[in-house]
């Protein structure tokens, strides 16, 4: 890891008349641009030339910690290696330098792409028809309930405005629910983390003319497969509701079973997680929406494009190069992985409940607490030995939770050592608790206050330069 | 280790109450504050504003996460404890001390449902 830190901003590099650029010859004859749209003043633009802006750029991205760099285990977010083919395809000049604007019959390629990828998908979901508007997970999944709002306003059932959401969901899928004015109903957990069946038919029963929808996330966020779906789906569309997927957590499924066979109507794909695209950092993500023969016609338009076409050809790349055979190694892959890591670190790390996990798997912090060492710091130390911190407090349904994802990509060698790092922090914390309390030690930056960042959030350079310059 | 105070009487969502009269203060548990981790926001309603019992009547933000405040009673909120608008942190420095907002209680046989110290206890020992 580089822990030396590049802190520099681009203006502060800055000198006035330097230039890194020299525009062409202007072929096109002066155009008068109204004085009401002119600058009164100079744009503030940094003046660099170009191998200042060069290292400025690669220096800043040495800051980064990234797959490329190393084991990055963050649980529910399935940060899996994006193979350098999906860049080499989507690099092609042909589809990179299309203009969304282009007449259609100039861009039959790139519109065969997208027919080519939604089979693909389909074949994968057992579902009918997916459009590719959505820009991102959640997007997609506001863009699902649109569909299901849409569906039920066609046949006049003007009260379903209650959604299903268990207690265990991202915080996305209340969200989501909220935006497009439908109202949330938790359903509770049951200590695995699993649906309480109960629960459900209770509110079911109370409330089934007025529900729209049930979300669910199988595996779910403590990476249980959840068994009684067929029954689930059963009550809820006994009682004229629709089941939405949340395709979060949909990689240790891929090739082993589809949410169209379980019976969900509506489901979102984060193409970032589950296909190899580019994940964090902001994305650009992409969040097709798959829906079962006759609910395509009740598609909202949430973009008048096809969303993130670039990401769009990275997934197809990925599909087509694993191919239909390999594919299924995928989940299983997934799974092995994330058990692997699980049984290793059971005895020191405790496991809230201990079976086989899917995708990922939850630890409720270390086993032994007598020390005070918690979760936090583990997630912390785990830096100084070069790891991404797993996802932390998260889920809610335990104090100290410690999230991990291995992803299929990872190879054993790397699993045992991040198991024998593990391991170490888990006695770092009996013998030195104060090293792992004060973590980390060899980034860039030591342990950050999470309180005064919160409290007094500075987002922007100039707030910064106010407050202490 | 959390603290349970005695005379005090606690909800299954981790709040208390100190009933004074036909007052009572309401806030989050020690244990509450301890499962929370360092608090950075309460989101606290105005005076005047009626609560229910089993309802939400505001926010703790920490930086592990947001949870609801559920109030033990009904009743019209008569005060809030402004000094939680900059100091969010009292509530970790000493929840007890700290209460969120003083209710006027319309419903006093709604404090029957709630626990005293040593159920509390135990209630948190089973979570």
């Amino acid at each position: 890891m580089n822990n030396r830190l590049y802190g520099n901003l681009i203006f502060e590099l800055s000198k006035e008349g330097r230039k890194g650029y020299s525009l062409p010859k202007n072929n096109f004859g002066n155009y008068e641009i109204p004085a009401s749209m002119q600058r009164t003043e100079e744009a503030k633009l940094p003046e660099c030339d170009e191998l200042t802006v060069v290292r400025h750029y690669t220096n800043l991205s040495n800051n980064n910690f990234g797959v490329d760099t190393g084991f990055y285990p963050l649980g529910s977010c399935t940060m899996k290696y994006n193979p350098k083919i999906n860049e080499e395809m989507a690099a092609q000049p042909q589809f990179q330098n299309l203009h969304p604007q282009q007449p259609a019959d100039t861009v039959k390629g790139a519109l065969a792409l997208v027919k080519l990828l939604e089979q693909s998908l389909c074949e994968l979901t057992g579902l009918a028809h997916f459009t590719f508007k959505p820009y991102a997970g959640a997007h997609g999944e506001l863009t699902g309930l649109m569909t299901i709002d849409n569906y039920h306003r066609s046949r006049g059932d003007m009260q379903r405005k209650k959604v299903i959401v268990p207690d265990s969901a991202h915080g996305t899928n209340p969200a989501s629910a909220a935006v497009c004015g439908l109202e949330i109903i938790e359903v509770k957990s049951l200590a695995d983390g699993t649906v309480d069946f109960d629960d459900l038919q209770r509110l079911v029963s109370l409330e089934g003319a007025n529900i729209a929808a049930m979300m669910m996330t199988n595996p779910n966020t403590l990476g249980l497969f959840e068994t009684r779906i067929p029954e689930i789906a059963k009550l809820i569309h006994d009682c004229g509701g629709l089941m939405y997927y949340d395709g979060a957590n949909l990689n240790p499924m891929l090739g082993a079973c589809r949410p169209g066979d379980m019976g969900f109507d509506v489901m979102h794909i984060n193409l970032h997680k589950t296909f190899s695209t580019p994940h964090g950092g902001g994305g650009p993500g992409s969040g097709p929406v798959g829906v079962r023969e006759g609910l395509q016609e009740f598609f909202p338009v949430v973009s008048p494009y096809y969303g993130n076409y670039g990401v769009m050809m990275r997934a197809y790349a990925y599909i087509l190069s694993l191919g239909r055979e390999h594919v299924k190694e995928v989940g299983p892959l997934a799974v092995l992985n994330a058990n692997y890591i699980k049984e290793s670190l059971k005895d020191v790390y405790e496991l809230p409940i201990d079976t086989i996990c899917c995708h990922e798997f939850v630890f409720d912090g270390l086993k032994d607490k007598s020390t005070g060492v918690t979760t936090m710091d583990v997630a912390k130390r785990l830096l100084d030995y070069g790891y991404h911190a797993p996802t932390i407090y998260f889920p809610l349904l335990f104090h100290e939770s410690l999230m991990v994802e291995p992803t299929e990509n990872e190879s054993k060698e790397t699993l045992d050592g991040f198991i024998a790092v593990m391991r170490q922090i888990a006695e770092e914390a009996k013998t030195n608790p104060d090293l792992v309390k004060s973590a980390p030690h060899t980034t860039p930056i030591g342990r950050v206050d999470d309180v005064l960042a919160a409290k007094h959030p500075v987002t922007t350079w100039k707030v910064l330069k106010n407050e202490i310059l | 280790m959390a603290q349970f105070m005695e005379g005090l009487l606690y909800s299954e969502s981790h709040e208390f109450i100190r009933v004074e009269g036909e007052f009572g203060y309401i806030g989050i548990s020690d244990y509450a504050q301890h499962a929370l981790g360092n608090v950075v926001y309460v989101d606290m309603p105005d005076v005047d504003d009626e609560v229910t019992a089993g309802e939400e009547f505001g926010a703790v933000e920490s930086v592990k996460a947001a949870s609801d405040l559920i109030s033990p009673v009904s009743g019209t909120v008569v005060e809030v404890n402004e000094a939680l608008e900059d100091e969010p942190e009292l509530l970790n420095k000493d929840a007890f001390a700290n209460w969120i907002i003083k209710v006027q209680l319309s419903d006093p046989s709604e404090l029957d449902n709630l626990m005293d110290a040593k159920a509390y206890e135990a209630f948190c020992e089973n979570a």
